[in-house]
């Protein structure tokens, strides 16, 4: 196996066992989904309108709560050095990490969706449009996500600043998301949308590894 | 096959201090090097250095592979192998799924020789948050082992562990020398090898 799948599928082992973060994200993403019905009231006619921006921004927020945790634990316990050592660039270490955590977390959350989706009395003909567009968004989400995570991975209380410094990078991605749901449910046709939030998701992933790994570089120098 | 790593007056500055200047060393194939100085001195980012994380402030780290110098730093990243201060284990694997994790990622191979090696057989299954401090040196000493890399980065190899684990190291350092391999390490006790040292 290379040295890229070693570290994609430890990653993943490491998320999905206790104390790993993807069920976290996924219980904040159901719990978020459960909750604004219930806040809203029953107002089907609304809730099917905010469906798509709540569960998008849900599962943003969700994939969020892990994303510290991308190189961070590796950094405090000394595997990120060995990890670099290792015979593998650090560009395609942090693509391995990203992959990891979209495999853990940005997946399973697109998997949910449909399900939460029905709380909101979301018309059939726009759930595939949700479930296309989280599919097509969230790895840019994990992109993004790692290059605030590589950032403030030596910061103490860098759990506090990465939000800060990736939510207005992911703001296209909430809107395209959104938008070609609600497009969807309107009648008109979510393409316009998704072919706009699907090369963001590209530009982001092809992107992102390399940001990330000149920041782990120059954590690991500090 | 490396043959030797030269250090010309090294520099190393962290923050407004200097902490070492002027620095020079050689470490040919089958020799170990001790770093030795008072806390603080510099010793691991020497250490840091030679691996290829922090860059000198000024000087030169030169590795010789078949006669041929090899001075880009993620170059020499592949030669070495990595014993921290931090022992780089997740406290959810057990010690086998970590051994097996670092010896797939540098392309080497772990087998239950090593931990019979090193005095984990009996913990083979344990995850890695039931093991000792002490245990956890003998499990990123494995890890050394199996990550099959010619120059030995060590730092405090002889932290945290009884007489027998430092005899282990003592010895599993000789063996490596031994094979043509080479070591530096930063410590406050001898290595026993003969070695030179240089004092920061």
């Amino acid at each position: 196996m290379s040295a890229f799948l070693v570290l994609l599928w430890r990653d993943v082992k490491l998320a999905t066992r206790s104390g790993g973060g993807a069920a976290l994200a996924l219980c904040f993403f159901a719990l978020v989904a459960t909750l604004v019905p219930l806040g809203i009231g029953a107002d089907l006619k609304l809730l099917a309108r905010v469906a798509g921006g709540i569960l998008w921004v849900g599962a943003v927020l969700a994939a969020l709560l892990s994303l510290d945790r991308l190189f961070q634990g590796d950094y405090d316990d000394g595997s990120l050095e060995l990890i670099a050592l290792a015979p593998l660039p650090l560009e395609l270490t942090s693509l391995a990490k990203i992959v990891a955590h979209w495999l853990s977390t940005g997946l399973p959350l697109t998997i949910m969706s449909p399900l939460l989706a029905l709380l909101f009395n979301l018309s059939p003909d726009a759930i595939p449009v949700l479930v296309l567009s989280l599919l097509m968004g969230t790895p840019a989400v994990s992109a993004i996500g790692a290059i605030g995570a590589a950032l403030t991975v030596s910061l103490r209380g860098g759990g506090l600043i990465l939000p800060l410094i990736i939510l207005p990078l992911l703001s296209p991605a909430v809107i395209f998301g959104a938008g070609a749901v609600a497009a969807g449910l309107d009648g008109f046709s979510p393409a316009g949308a998704l072919g706009l939030l699907g090369a963001f998701s590209l530009a982001a992933v092809l992107l992102s590894p390399f940001a990330a790994a000149a920041s782990v570089r120059l954590n690991l120098s500090g | 096959m490396i043959t030797a790593l030269t250090a010309e007056k090294l520099a190393c500055v962290r923050g407004e201090r200097r902490l070492f200047d002027g620095l020079s060393f050689r470490v040919k194939a089958g020799q170990a090097l001790a770093v030795e100085g008072a806390n603080g001195s510099g010793k691991t980012s020497l250490l840091r250095m030679v691996a290829g994380f922090l860059s000198p402030a000024a000087g030169t780290l030169t590795l010789t592979q078949d006669g041929k110098p090899v001075t880009d730093a993620e170059a020499r990243g592949r030669f070495i192998g990595w014993l921290g201060h931090q022992d780089g284990l997740k406290p959810q694997f057990t010690v086998i799924e970590q051994l097996r994790f670092y010896a797939r990622l540098y392309a080497g191979k772990a087998d239950d020789a090593v931990l019979e090696q090193v005095g984990l057989s009996r913990q083979r299954e344990l995850p890695c948050r039931y093991l000792s401090a002490g245990q956890k040196r003998r499990l990123a000493l494995a890890r050394l082992l199996v990550s099959n890399r010619p120059l030995w980065l060590m730092d405090e190899p002889f932290a945290a562990l009884d007489t027998a684990g430092q005899a282990l190291v003592a010895r599993l350092m000789a063996i490596h020398c031994g094979n043509g391999g080479m070591v530096v390490a930063a410590t406050h006790d001898p290595l026993g090898l003969g070695n030179e040292s240089v004092t920061l």
